[in-house]
């Protein structure tokens, strides 16, 4: 198999592309810078100069307002200049190839793509096609990643868990389809996390989902049971009905996340959701503003952990 | 053109030959030895075998044009060492209608390259509701019927085209794919199929559709030739309904006998294929049904096709990668994994291809059409697009260092490939 193209030849982050395959060495060092930006987010100047004069293309072939967002914020604290694409809508539409759009950008001397696409391995096409001097992130691939998303996960846990070893972490909801549910499982196997367990209906586990190291519930309170961690996913709206759910009423019998069910948890445990949230589908919203509910601080932590890529591989 | 080939090793898969000889051919035929010859091949150290008889090519014409031609993939076949071919249907427009059967044949004949055999349309369209005029379409030259890659969603349609091609004795030969099982499915339902974040297809996808295929065939008699076995259990519904004696045969892809997918790496759409590679416990069932005669050949699946269409993330990436030029070193390499006598290997490609498509081919006994591949099965062949003659350079094969080189191809007695 060819090298992880995500690494370059001494072994360092060229490009984000996915938390499978990258050392823990790696995902450490991106959780601890991504600590020293906190402090930045939270002075009156929240600018560092690390990336000044370098320009931050956001690719974003599939729309998305947050996640977008909050790169561009982290792009901004550097001192990056932002480009905003929202390609769902211009050259896609009008025929230009993926790499043709990359190939133009490229010409524009971009430093960072920052790339979201509908299709699961896109951003790999492109780290494979951009110069060596330009750096690819995945904001989400199809079903496949979303790196940045898995480290401010990891980040929020280190931050409330202080630990990672110990810990019993449940994700919750449609597995099947969740680009954030396999980042965040790689991401907790890497860092030595003893259980990961996955909890959803059948319909809703993609085949042979136990290969990646995690233990697979149906049933929400035997699977919350002793949970530190609770990662609730986000349900799509095209799919609370047909071949996969009945309803979302159903959904939420028997996968939402109420009071009643949390109790099972570790009374200290912490809820997470990466947004936005559906609440009364996978989320009840006494528990999403509840005392457990670590949902608001992972959005202000996510800026500090896509600060800390970006100026990774932006030095390397 | 009378020509002498000296001191090869002669290898007939169909009368169990394996032996240093000469042969003779003349008026394109192999012939009783002769003194006077106009040309003489030295065969030292090669292997004359009969020339390679590939079940499923794709040579994009009609309509495809822009990703290969004819000249360009009869070329790539000959390069191969394979003098016969079979060609899907699904061109465009597919091949549906007379005059379009006639046109191909007519277009392939004035090219005199290999020779090709195109299977008709089994539908209108290939959308599987209306049969086609499958007695129009065989006199016109068609050898079989069939949907190409595209899934007949009607079971009803399926068993009546079954009935009628049963009254006539028209073969048909069918992808075994449940329709609804497959839909926006890219690869094998698995655990990298997971990882990679890739729409799955079941392996039942594969059985359900042949397990319908099988009580078809039981209750029609159809021909049917079963094409890209891709599944370990699959390859045991076949072994019980061969056992039964059912008139069924099946195939299986050079790529599928070598691959997994686990090949699929960091979402190489070369390995986007149709059949998806399966897993390796598949791979290896699949290779040993072939050596065992399960799976009675294996075919290239030759499918050209264009840059514009490999460089996509792999699931929108096109299916298909090209084989013809593949077909035998793979074979090689498969039978010497598998310790089998390099007639054996050969048979898979030459006798029982030739036995599925009902042509006389496949053989060097005296009499027969002079269709010859001499080729040095030690020769490395590296995989590039610059060594690949076809004019798709998609396969996921690009850089394997393979073994088998053809040195002259003959068709009907004509030199028609020195390499």
């Amino acid at each position: 198999m060819q090298r992880n193209p995500q690494l370059n030849a001494s072994g360092e982050l060229q490009h984000l592309l996915s938390i499978e395959g990258l050392p823990r060495e790696i995902l450490l060092q991106i959780l601890d810078t991504a600590e020293s930006f906190v402090g930045v987010t939270e002075r009156e100047v929240k600018k560092v100069p690390l990336l000044r004069g370098k320009s931050v293309f956001n690719l974003f072939f599939e729309p998305s307002t947050r996640t977008r967002t909050t790169f561009e914020i982290a792009a901004k604290r550097l001192s990056a200049d932002v480009i905003n694409l929202n390609i769902a809508v211009s050259s896609a539409t009008k025929g230009e190839s993926l790499l043709d759009t990359v190939a133009n950008l490229s010409a524009m001397q971009a430093d960072i793509f920052v790339v979201r696409h509908a299709s699961s391995g896109a951003p790999f096409l492109i780290a494979r096609q951009v110069k060596p001097h330009e750096h690819v992130v995945n904001a989400g691939d199809g079903r496949h990643a979303h790196p940045t998303q898995g480290l401010l996960d990891l980040f929020t846990i280190r931050h409330y868990k202080k630990s990672f070893t110990g810990l019993t972490v449940a994700i919750v909801g449609d597995i099947l389809h969740s680009r954030v549910a396999r980042s965040l499982i790689h991401g907790l196997t890497t860092l030595g996390v003893p259980e990961v367990r996955v909890i959803g209906p059948q319909t809703l586990l993609p085949a042979g989902v136990e290969a990646l190291g995690v233990r697979v519930f149906h049933d929400m309170r035997e699977g919350l049971r002793g949970a530190d961690v609770i990662v609730m996913l986000r349900l799509q709206n095209e799919r609370m009905r047909g071949a996969l759910l009945p309803s979302a009423q159903e959904f939420f019998k028997h996968y939402g996340l109420t009071e009643d069910k949390l109790s099972a948890a570790h009374p200290d445990a912490i809820v997470m959701h990466p947004g936005p949230m559906n609440r009364g589908v996978e989320i009840d919203s006494t528990v999403a503003d509840g005392p457990h509910s670590v949902i608001l601080p992972q959005v202000t932590f996510g800026i500090a952990v896509r600060m800390a890529v970006m100026s990774i591989v932006a030095g390397n | 053109m009378r020509i002498h080939i000296r001191n090869g090793r002669v290898v007939d898969p169909a009368a169990a030959r394996d032996a240093v000889a000469d042969v003779y051919v003349a008026d394109g035929k192999i012939a009783e030895e002769f003194a006077k010859a106009d040309r003489v091949i030295d065969a030292k150290g090669l292997v004359v075998a009969p020339g390679f008889i590939d079940l499923a090519a794709r040579l994009r014409e009609p309509g495809f044009e822009y990703k290969a031609t004819l000249e360009s993939e009869l070329e790539a076949a000959l390069a191969g060492g394979v003098t016969s071919l079979a060609c899907p249907p699904d061109t465009d427009p597919p091949l549906d209608e007379p005059g379009l059967v006639d046109m191909l044949r007519r277009r392939a004949k004035a090219l005199s390259r290999a020779r090709v055999y195109p299977i008709g349309a089994l539908t209108l369209k290939l959308q599987g509701e209306a049969l086609t005029e499958m007695g129009l379409l065989a006199d016109a030259g068609c050898v079989a019927f069939s949907q190409g890659n595209v899934p007949m969603v009607n079971t009803q349609v399926l068993w009546r085209a079954l009935q009628y091609a049963a009254t006539f004795g028209y073969k048909v030969w069918l992808r075994a794919e449940d329709a609804a099982l497959a839909r926006g499915g890219v690869a094998h339902d698995g655990e990298m199929a997971t990882r990679l974040g890739l729409p799955g297809i079941p392996p039942f996808a594969e059985t359900i559709a042949l397990g319908t295929l099988i009580e078809l065939v039981r209750a029609t008699g159809a021909r049917v030739h079963v094409c890209r076995l891709s599944t370990a259990s699959a390859v045991e519904l076949m072994r019980r309904a061969k056992a039964e004696k059912l008139p069924l045969t099946c195939d299986v892809a050079i790529h599928h006998l070598h691959l997994s997918d686990t090949d699929l790496g960091y979402f190489d759409s070369h390995c986007r294929l149709e059949p998806p590679l399966r897993s390796q416990r598949d791979r290896e069932a699949l290779a040993r049904a072939l050596a065992e005669g399960v799976i009675d050949c294996l075919v290239s699946d030759h499918t050209p096709v264009d840059d514009d269409g490999k460089h996509l993330p792999s699931a929108e990436a096109e299916p298909g990668a090209t084989g013809l030029e593949l077909l035998l070193p793979l074979a090689l390499k498969w039978g010497e994994a598998r310790k089998l006598p390099l007639a054996a290997t050969l048979a898979r490609i030459t006798a029982e291809p030739a036995r599925i498509l009902g042509v006389e081919a496949g053989g060097v006994a005296s009499g027969a059409p002079a269709d010859l591949a001499i080729f040095d099965p030690r020769a490395p062949f590296h995989v590039s697009a610059q060594t690949l003659k076809s004019q798709g350079k998609n396969t996921p094969f690009l850089g394997y260092e393979l073994a088998g080189r053809v040195r002259f191809t003959l068709v009907a007695g004509n030199v028609v490939h020195e390499g």
